[in-house]
C-alpha cells in the first residue's frame, strides 16, 4: 500500500470515528443538559417544566418536615423573593441544614412541587479566606517569615524560615537548571550541560527540606504559621496532622513541586545513558516547569506565612478529608500528574532537536509508564474514598475534579500505546509528540480547574481568581509555547514505517483514536458549562447521563479490539486467523452474556457488558498462552518459553485482563445494585438481596476530635451470621460539620453497604442499605492494572544499556525464530 | 496538510479564552436578592454578660437614620478572625456604625472573642439559631452588609473583607451614602 493510500485510509477512518463521536455527543448533551434556575426564575420566566432541572436557593427555616412515611423529606427553597416546595426521598447530605444553600436536581410535578432525586448542600458555613493572605500581608497585618519573629526565639519560627528559604533556593536552582543546560546544549558545551543534573538534585534536596519543615510545623501544631492554623487543630490524630499538609492548597502545591523535582532528580540520576544534549534539554524543560510553580507558590500560595496574633488553636481540617483513603490519594495523583511532565519535557527537547526516533520512544516509555501506574492507583484510591465516605453507594460521579484526573489518564494511556508504535516501527512521530504534550497539558488544566474555582465541584480547594489567573498564565505559556513549537517543527519529521490498516500498528492506532475521542468527550462534557457561561447562555450542568451515553459506546469497541489487537502481527495482520484463535473466548463471551441475562434479568446490554469482560480476560490470557505455545508444545518447552518471555509481556497480559475485571465490576454494580431506604426501629429487620438485616440500634460515643452516633446491623444469610455492620455519623465541633462513615462488608463478589441517617424522633432512624454486586472488582482490577504497569516497568529493555540511537532499532520488529513476538504492554 | 499541525494550537487557544472569561465569572456567588430593598424586620437580643451596650441588642429600627454596617460573624469562623482588624479600623470611621450579628455562636465564646481581639461593634445581636440570618439571605460567615440612612441594603460583601475591599469598595460606598 502506498503512503498516500494509507494516509487516505487513516483520515477516512478518523473522519468516521469523529462523525460518530460528534453524533453521540450532540445526542447525549441534548438529553442530559440540566439548566439551573432560582425560584424567582421559575415564577417570573416562562420556563418549560417538563424537563429535568436544577434549582438553588436557601432552605427556608422551619420548613423541613418529614412526611408520614418517615422517609420523604419536604422543605421549601427560597431565594428570599420567591419560594418553591421541594420533596425528596432519602438521606439528606451531611451539609444539609435549614438556612443553608442547597441545590436540588429533579422535575416539577403537576402540583407545582419540585420532586428532587438528588440534593447537594453547598457550603460549610465558613468562607475560606482566599486572596486575603497576600493582601493582608501587604497591609502589614501578617508577617512573612523573618519579619515578625525577632526575639521570639521559638523553634517553629526558625523552621518556618528554613522552609521558606529552602523554597527560594530551590527556585534559584530551578532557574539555573532551566537556563544553563539549554544554553550548553545549543553550544555543545559539556560544562554548562553538566549544571543540569547538579541543579536538579540540589533543587530536589531543598524541596525535601521545605516539605519536611512544613510537616514539622503541622506535627508540633505551630499555629503562628497561618497555613497550619487554618488547616490543622491540636486535637487531631497524628496521621491527619501529617496528611493535613497536602490537604490544602498551599501544602499540596509544595508536594506538587517536590514530586516534580523528584522526577527531575531521577532523570538526572538514571538518565546517564541519554545523549548529553537530550538530557540537558529535558532537564532544562523540567527546570522551567519548576520555576513556574515555585514562583506561583512564593507569590500567591506561600505556606510559611506567619500569623500575628497567634490563635489559641487551629481551624481544623475539613472533616470530610480526615480519612485514610483521602490522606493518601493526592500523593499518588500528583505522582501521576507530575510524572507526565517528564514525557512532556522529552517531547519539547525532541522538538527543539528536531529529531524523534525509536530510541526516543524507548527512553520516554518507562517515565510515562511510572506516571501512569501512579495515576491509576490515585484515581482508584479517590473513587474508593468517595464510595465509602460520601455514603451515596456510588464510586464515580463524573464530577469535574474526578474528570480532571481521568482525562490525563485516558490521554496517557493513549501515549503509552502510541510510543510502542514509535519504538517498534518508527511511525506516528508527530502524533506521539502531540500526545506527550497533551497529556501534561491536561494535567495542568486539571490543576487549573480544581484551584481556580471556574467550575463548582464537591472537592474544590479554596478557590481564588488570582491564583487561577497565575495558573492560566503558566498554562498558556506551557501549552501555547509547546503547541506553537509543535506546529513549526512537527511537519519536518520524516514519516516512518508503513503498515496495513489490519496490523498491530493499525490496532494501536485504533486504540489511540478511541481513547483520544473518549478523552475529548469527557473534556467537552466537563467544560461545556464553562463555555455556555462564558458566552452568557445560562448556567447549566452536564450530568452523569451524558458521560454514560458517550463514554460507554466509545469504550465498547476498544474492549472488543483489545483482545484482538495484541494477536495481530506487525505491518500486516491476519484478522481471520486471529478470530479463529479467539473462537473459544468468543463462545465463552456469548455464553456468559446469555447466562447472565438469564440469571440476572434486566438489561441485555448489561449482560453483554459482563460477556465483554469475559471476552477480554480470556482474550488476554489466550494471547499469553499463545506466546508460550501452551498445550501445543510439551509443557517443559512452554515453561522454558515462559522464562524467556520479556516482563513487558506479563505486564500487558495483567493490565489487559485487569481492565476486563474492572469492566465486570462497573457493569454489575451499575446494573444490579439493589437499594432500600426505610425507617427502622431497634430490633426491626429487612430483607435485601437475600440477606436479612437486623437493626441493633444507635449508640453515642466520643472520638478523638468528634462525637459519634454509631448504628449497628446484624446481617444473616439463611440463618447464618454473615457480618456485623457498624456505620458512623460523626460530628466535628471545631468545624460545625457532620460526616458519614458507611459500613461495608465485602464478600469479594458483592458489598453489603449500610448508612444510618437522621432520627425521626419516634425511635426510628432513616436507613439506607445497598447490595452492590462485584463492586470490589473495580478496585481489585485497578490495582492489578497498576501492577501490570509496574511489571512492565521492570522489563530489562528499560533497565539495561543505552538503546543505541541508530536507524537499526526498527529492524528489531522481527525477532529470530518467529515465536514469541516482541512485547508490547 | 501543514495546517493540520496548527489545529492543536487553535483548539487550545479557544479553551484558554474560555478559561480567561470563566475566571471573571463567579459561579459560587449567588447575587443577593435584597440589594436596594429595606432591611428585613427583626429584633435581636444582645450578648448577655457583656458591657451594657452590647447586652442591649438591636432591631431593624436601629439601622435607620445613619449609614450602618451589619457584619455577620462567629467565634468559630476562622476568616472572621482575619477580617477582624479591618473592622477595628473601620470602627474609627465616624460616618458609620457597625452592628454585629453573632451567628450560631455560644455567648461565652463570643465574649472571649471580643475580649481577645477587641470590639469594633456599636451593638451586637445574638442569632443563636440563625433565624434572622435567613431573612438576610446569609449563606455563610463572614458576610457584611452596608445599609443607607433610609434603612435600605445597598451592598453585600461575601467572605472576609480584605484591605483592598475596605479601601476601594466599602469606604467609598460609605462616603457616597453619607453625602
Amino acid at each position: 500500500m502506498t503512503r498516500k493510500r494509507r494516509r487516505l485510509y487513516f483520515v477516512l477512518f478518523a473522519m468516521i470515528g469523529l462523525g460518530a463521536a460528534t453524533a453521540l455527543v450532540l445526542g447525549a448533551i441534548e438529553d442530559s443538559l440540566v439548566f439551573f434556575y432560582t425560584p424567582t426564575d421559575l415564577a417570573e420566566k416562562d420556563i418549560p417544566t417538563d424537563r429535568r432541572m436544577r434549582i438553588g436557593g436557601l432552605v427556608a427555616e422551619n420548613s423541613v418536615k418529614r412526611a408520614a412515611d418517615g422517609l420523604s423529606v419536604n422543605f421549601i427553597v427560597t431565594d428570599l423573593t420567591n419560594t418553591l416546595p421541594v420533596t425528596y426521598k432519602g438521606i439528606l447530605p451531611d451539609l444539609f441544614r435549614e438556612g443553608q444553600g442547597v441545590v436540588a436536581e429533579g422535575k416539577i410535578d403537576a402540583g407545582g412541587v419540585f420532586r428532587a432525586d438528588a440534593v447537594l448542600a453547598k457550603h460549610d458555613e465558613n468562607y475560606m479566606p482566599a486572596e486575603v493572605a497576600e493582601a493582608l500581608k501587604k497591609s502589614g497585618q501578617w508577617k512573612g517569615p523573618g519579619e515578625g519573629s525577632t526575639g521570639e526565639g521559638n523553634a517553629g519560627a526558625m523552621i518556618a524560615e528554613i522552609g521558606h528559604y529552602a523554597l527560594l533556593l530551590a527556585l534559584g536552582l530551578a532557574i539555573a537548571q532551566g537556563v544553563l543546560p539549554l544554553w550548553g546544549a545549543g553550544r555543545d558545551d559539556p560544562k554548562l550541560m553538566a549544571v543540569g543534573p547538579v541543579a536538579a538534585t540540589g533543587q530536589f534536596a531543598f524541596l525535601i527540606i521545605a516539605f519536611a519543615s512544613l510537616i514539622y510545623l503541622y506535627v508540633v501544631s505551630d499555629f503562628s504559621v497561618e497555613n497550619v492554623a487554618q488547616n490543622s487543630h491540636s486535637a487531631k490524630p497524628l496521621l491527619y496532622k501529617i496528611s493535613g499538609v497536602w490537604s490544602n492548597h498551599e501544602g499540596s502545591m509544595v508536594l506538587w513541586v517536590l514530586i516534580l523535582a523528584l522526577f527531575g532528580a531521577m532523570v538526572a540520576i538514571f538518565g546517564t545513558n541519554l545523549p548529553p544534549g537530550l538530557r540537558a534539554r529535558v532537564l532544562a524543560v523540567q527546570g522551567w516547569i519548576g520555576v513556574a510553580f515555585l514562583t506561583f507558590i512564593l507569590f500567591t500560595s506561600n505556606p510559611f506565612l506567619r500569623l500575628s496574633p497567634v490563635p489559641a488553636d487551629g481551624n481544623g481540617l475539613n472533616p470530610l478529608l480526615q480519612d485514610p483513603g483521602l490522606a493518601f490519594h493526592p500523593p499518588f495523583l500528583y505522582l501521576g500528574y507530575v510524572g507526565f511532565s517528564v514525557a512532556f519535557s522529552f517531547a519539547i527537547a525532541a522538538l527543539i532537536e528536531g529529531r524523534v526516533d525509536p530510541a526516543w520512544a524507548r527512553w520516554v516509555r518507562p517515565w510515562t509508564l511510572a506516571a501512569w501506574c501512579a495515576l491509576t492507583l490515585g484515581i482508584a484510591l479517590g473513587s474508593w474514598w468517595a464510595y465509602y465516605e460520601l455514603g451515596w453507594g456510588g464510586f464515580w460521579f463524573w464530577d469535574p475534579v474526578e474528570n480532571s484526573s481521568f482525562m490525563p489518564w485516558l490521554s496517557g494511556t493513549a501515549l503509552l500505546h502510541s510510543a510502542i508504535v514509535l519504538e517498534r516501527r518508527d511511525a506516528l512521530k508527530s502524533w506521539t509528540i502531540l500526545l506527550a504534550i497533551t497529556t501534561f497539558v491536561l494535567s495542568l488544566i486539571g490543576t487549573f480547574l480544581v484551584r481556580s474555582g471556574v467550575l463548582t465541584s464537591v472537592h474544590t480547594f479554596a478557590s481564588d481568581p488570582a491564583r487561577g489567573l497565575f495558573i492560566l498564565l503558566i498554562l498558556i505559556v506551557a501549552a501555547g509555547g509547546s503547541l506553537a513549537l509543535f506546529a513549526t517543527r512537527a511537519p519536518k519529521f520524516k514519516a516512518g514505517g508503513l503498515f496495513a490498516p489490519i496490523s498491530r500498528e493499525g490496532a494501536l492506532v485504533l486504540n489511540n483514536l478511541l481513547l483520544v475521542t473518549a478523552c475529548a468527550t469527557v473534556f467537552l462534557g466537563t467544560l461545556y458549562p464553562l463555555f455556555l457561561d462564558a458566552l452568557d447562555l445560562g448556567k447549566v450542568s452536564v450530568g452523569a447521563p451524558y458521560f454514560n451515553a458517550t463514554f460507554i459506546p466509545i469504550m465498547t469497541p476498544l474492549v472488543v479490539a483489545m483482545a484482538v489487537g495484541p494477536m495481530l502481527a506487525w505491518k500486516r495482520g491476519d484478522i481471520k486467523g486471529v478470530i479463529g484463535r479467539l473462537k473459544f473466548a468468543l463462545i465463552v463471551g456469548v455464553i456468559v452474556t446469555l447466562g447472565t441475562w438469564y440469571a440476572m434479568g434486566g438489561d441485555v446490554l448489561a449482560a453483554a457488558g459482563i460477556g465483554l469482560a469475559a471476552w477480554l480476560v480470556l482474550g488476554a490470557l489466550m494471547e499469553f498462552a499463545g506466546r508460550i505455545k501452551l498445550f501445543r508444545v510439551p509443557l517443559a518447552a512452554s515453561l522454558a518459553r515462559l522464562k524467556n518471555l520479556p516482563r513487558s509481556a506479563f505486564g500487558m497480559t495483567i493490565a489487559h485482563a485487569a481492565l476486563g475485571i474492572v469492566v465486570a465490576g462497573i457493569t454489575a454494580s451499575s446494573a444490579w445494585q439493589t437499594e432500600k431506604i426505610l425507617v427502622m426501629t431497634k430490633g426491626a429487620s429487612v430483607e435485601l438481596a437475600g440477606y436479612s438485616f437486623v437493626f441493633a440500634g444507635v449508640e453515642e460515643a466520643e472520638g478523638p476530635n468528634y462525637t459519634v452516633k454509631r448504628g449497628t446491623f446484624e446481617v444473616t444469610l439463611d440463618g447464618r451470621d454473615v457480618a456485623r455492620l457498624t456505620t458512623e455519623r460523626r460530628f466535628y465541633p471545631v468545624r460545625n460539620m457532620t460526616t458519614t462513615e458507611a459500613a461495608i462488608h465485602t464478600t469479594w463478589f458483592a458489598d453489603l453497604y449500610a448508612v444510618v441517617g437522621d432520627a425521626d424522633g419516634k425511635g426510628g432512624w432513616t436507613v439506607r442499605l445497598y447490595h452492590n454486586p462485584l463492586v470490589p472488582w473495580i478496585w481489585v482490577g485497578a490495582v492489578l492494572m497498576a501492577l501490570g504497569g509496574l511489571v512492565s516497568l521492570t522489563d530489562r529493555r528499560h533497565r539495561v544499556g543505552a538503546p543505541a540511537r541508530t536507524r537499526k532499532t526498527a529492524a528489531r520488529t522481527k525477532p529470530p525464530g518467529g515465536g514469541a513476538r516482541p512485547a508490547t504492554a | 496538510m501543514r495546517l493540520v499541525y496548527i489545529i492543536p494550537l487553535a483548539v487550545f487557544a479557544t479553551v484558554a479564552a474560555a478559561f480567561g472569561v470563566g475566571l471573571t465569572l463567579k459561579p459560587n456567588i449567588v447575587p443577593s436578592a435584597l440589594i436596594d430593598k429595606p432591611v428585613p424586620e427583626f429584633t435581636l437580643a444582645g450578648l448577655p454578660g457583656a458591657e451594657v451596650e452590647l447586652a442591649e441588642g438591636f432591631s431593624s429600627a436601629d439601622l435607620r437614620g445613619r449609614v450602618s454596617i451589619v457584619n455577620v460573624f462567629a467565634s468559630w469562623c476562622f476568616p472572621c478572625r482575619i477580617e477582624h482588624p479591618l473592622l477595628m479600623r473601620l470602627a474609627r470611621n465616624p460616618k458609620v456604625r457597625i452592628f454585629g450579628l453573632n451567628y450560631k455562636d455560644r455567648p461565652e465564646d463570643a465574649r472571649a472573642w471580643l475580649k481577645e481581639l477587641g470590639n469594633p461593634y456599636h451593638r451586637i445581636g445574638v442569632d443563636r439559631e440563625g433565624r434572622i440570618a435567613i431573612d438576610w439571605g446569609v449563606y455563610g460567615v463572614p458576610e457584611t452588609f452596608i445599609i443607607d440612612a433610609g434603612g435600605r441594603i445597598r451592598y453585600k460583601h461575601v467572605g472576609p473583607i480584605t484591605p483592598s475591599d475596605l479601601d476601594e469598595i466599602i469606604v467609598p460606598i460609605i462616603d457616597r451614602l453619607s453625602e
